[in-house]
């Protein structure tokens, strides 16, 4: 038996949840008294994992797999799986993540829970929490079929470094056709995204127009966070769709969200419920966003944006 | 072309979220079921497709009574006809099964469905279908061209999205995007005196293996008062967020 775990890599290198993963994995391993074994895909560095608890990996290298297909994927994942014999599969909530995992689940006959919070509550039965009703509850689901397959929800367990005496094993799986090709890829380079980043910055409707988002840039610029917006705004175009989180945008699961003009209706909120610390700028105390934040600022966000920007220059150059 | 579309029958967004009997179960009582909103741009994009490429519309919802009030608001939008297959959905997989025996049957040849359900957010139930199948599959679909066998699909990507070539038999889990909100069809008062006659046959269940079992449920713990801080005291902020929440 074993515990699985798909590392995520993009041009060579894991992507930073790749080490979150790797590190969940390793407590699932521990509760069921197994043995933790990672799949890299064209990873230059596989033995990092080692640092967070994976005994084992597989590399793959393999010219023709640069470019993330889902069906192909899963056919090499599930062929993982039974050379190692592993009954639970961990795959991160990326794009790719979630493409992926029901079409592993399915070749495998596998129960599969998305969005899943913590570790297992217990291993017999098999109970995992996972977010439900758009992060308004948690739901408790046991997984009753002999290989299981977990998505991680985004920043819920964090990286803990657990280094283990680790081996790196060349795997060489026989590759799929698809009928699915990838023609193109158009990814905004250079800005963090939304679903990467620790730190999100939103804008909303009390921004007045798009020729206000400078300071919004900014402040992001600071924090080294993403930007983002509520839905009007993209309605109307002051910003791209990309940006508009809520319950009919993206989800935000960052560790600071900071939402300025925005009121805090419940589609909103429902998008972003999972963030860790929420702060909110606005003129109207009574702006429903200040029941769901951590931290509120009343006041005038072009007003009090450029003095945050300041305090938070400052406190840098401080902290450097 | 024959297009399946795949309704999931889900609380309205602004709906309390309470359990009941031990919080084992989802409190419906006061809650207004819709068309799971990602259901609703796919249903459009199949609209589309009908009226301008020809092809004929089903939707389907696996579930029981409950749900047929959904169904015909789906007929009402357009579809011409609607199967409820009659089983309680609690398992993503057991959910997708059924819907495979439907498409194997009727010969559907593109099966629309939603990105994620909002009730349970599961995302599983379009691709565990494809698979099931042996069609290809598009996840977190916002764009859609269909020509003859080949169709061309965006799909979002972390921070981005990406083109991808494809061909029918296929299965798309579809967002905003495969149709704008402005497009979204609502149903008009025609469309809800047809929708009256259109058929609805129910269909028995055909799969009795649950892969998944929902155990309880769970609120979020309440949360603390939110700390104000005076907009001339922003370094208090800037404490706060570092010492205290530690997150920069
Ligand atoms: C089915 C459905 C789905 C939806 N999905 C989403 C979704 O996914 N995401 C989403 O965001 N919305 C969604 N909405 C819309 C949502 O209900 C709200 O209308 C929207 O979130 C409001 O956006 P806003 O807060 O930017 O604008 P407003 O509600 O107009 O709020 C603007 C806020 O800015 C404040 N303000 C004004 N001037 C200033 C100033 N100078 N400085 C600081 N503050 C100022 C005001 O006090 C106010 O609170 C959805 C609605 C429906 C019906
Ligand atoms: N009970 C159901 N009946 C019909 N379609 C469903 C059902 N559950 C899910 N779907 C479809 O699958 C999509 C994704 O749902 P889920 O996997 O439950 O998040 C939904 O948007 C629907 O299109």
């Amino acid at each position: 038996m074993s515990v699985l775990v798909v590392a995520e890599s993009s041009e060579g290198t894991f992507k930073k949840t790749a080490f979150e993963l790797t590190s969940y994995g390793k407590k699932v391993a521990e509760q069921l008294n197994t043995d933790l074994v990672a799949l890299t895909i064209n990873v230059q560095e596989p033995e990092q994992l080692y640092n967070y608890g994976a005994s084992k990996v597989l590399s793959l290298s393999n010219d023709g797999l640069t470019v993330f297909n889902a069906s192909i994927y899963a056919d090499i994942i599930q062929q993982a799986v039974s050379k190692e014999n592993a009954s639970v599969v961990l795959i991160d909530s990326s794009a790719n993540g979630l493409y992926l995992a029901p079409v592993v689940a399915a070749g495998l006959n596998a129960g599969y829970a998305s969005n899943v919070v913590a570790l297992p509550q217990s291993v017999e039965p098999f109970t995992v929490q996972r977010k439900a009703f758009s992060n308004k509850a948690f739901n408790n689901t046991v997984i009753n079929s002999p290989v299981k397959v977990l998505g991680l929800a985004k920043n819920s367990f964090g990286i803990v470094e657990a280094p283990v005496a680790g081996s790196t094993e060349a795997f060489s799986p026989s590759i799929a056709e698809s009928g699915v090709r990838s023609v193109s890829v158009e990814q905004s380079s250079g800005t963090v995204t939304i679903a990467d980043a620790d730190i999100v910055v939103s804008g909303g409707r009390g921004l007045k127009g798009p020729e206000n988002w400078g300071m919004i840039e900014e402040l992001a610029g600071v924090l080294g966070a993403a930007t983002a917006c509520s839905k009007p705004v993209s309605d109307l175009g002051w910003r791209p769709h990309s940006e508009h989180v809520g319950q009919t945008g993206k989800p935000v699961a960052s560790n600071l969200y900071i939402a300025v003009g925005i009121s805090g209706a419940i589609q909103h909120l429902a998008g972003i419920n999972s963030s860790k610390v929420k702060v909110v700028i606005n003129t109207d105390p009574e702006a429903p966003f200040f029941k769901a934040a951590d931290y509120g600022v009343v006041g005038d966000a072009f007003e009090v944006v450029p003095q945050l920007i300041e305090k938070l220059q400052d406190f840098k150059r401080n902290n450097a | 072309m024959k297009i399946l579309v795949c309704i999931s029958h889900v609380p309205d967004t602004t709906s309390k979220i309470n359990f009941v009997d031990n919080d084992s179960r989802f409190d419906t009582n006061g809650v207004q079921f819709v068309i799971n909103p990602y259901d609703e741009f796919v249903l459009t994009r199949a609209m589309w497709l009908k009226e301008k490429q020809g092809a004929s519309v089903t939707v389907v919802n696996v579930g029981d009574t409950s749900s047929e009030a959904t169904l015909r608001k789906a007929l009402a939008i357009g579809a011409d006809d609607a199967v409820r297959i009659d089983t309680v959905p609690t398992d993503g997989l057991a959910v997708a099964k059924e819907l495979a025996a439907l498409v194997k049957q009727g010969g559907y040849d593109l099966v629309l469905a939603g990105k994620e359900s909002i009730d349970y957010n599961g995302g599983m139930v379009p691709g565990m279908l494809a698979t099931l199948l042996g069609y290809n599959f598009v996840n977190a679909c916002i764009g859609l061209d269909i020509e003859g066998d080949t169709a061309t699909a965006s799909r979002e990507i972390d921070g981005g999205k990406e083109i991808l070539a494809t061909s029918l038999p296929l299965v798309v889990a579809g967002q905003k995007g495969i149709v704008e909100e402005k497009d979204l069809r609502i149903p008009n008062m025609r469309g809800i005196m047809m929708a009256r006659k259109k058929p609805l046959n129910v269909i028995a269940s055909v799969n009795d293996e649950q892969a998944t079992a929902s155990a309880s449920f769970e609120k979020p713990a309440p949360k603390s008062a939110c700390k104000i801080v005076d907009a001339d005291q922003l370094d208090t902020l800037v404490d706060l967020l570092h010492q205290e929440a530690k997150v920069i």
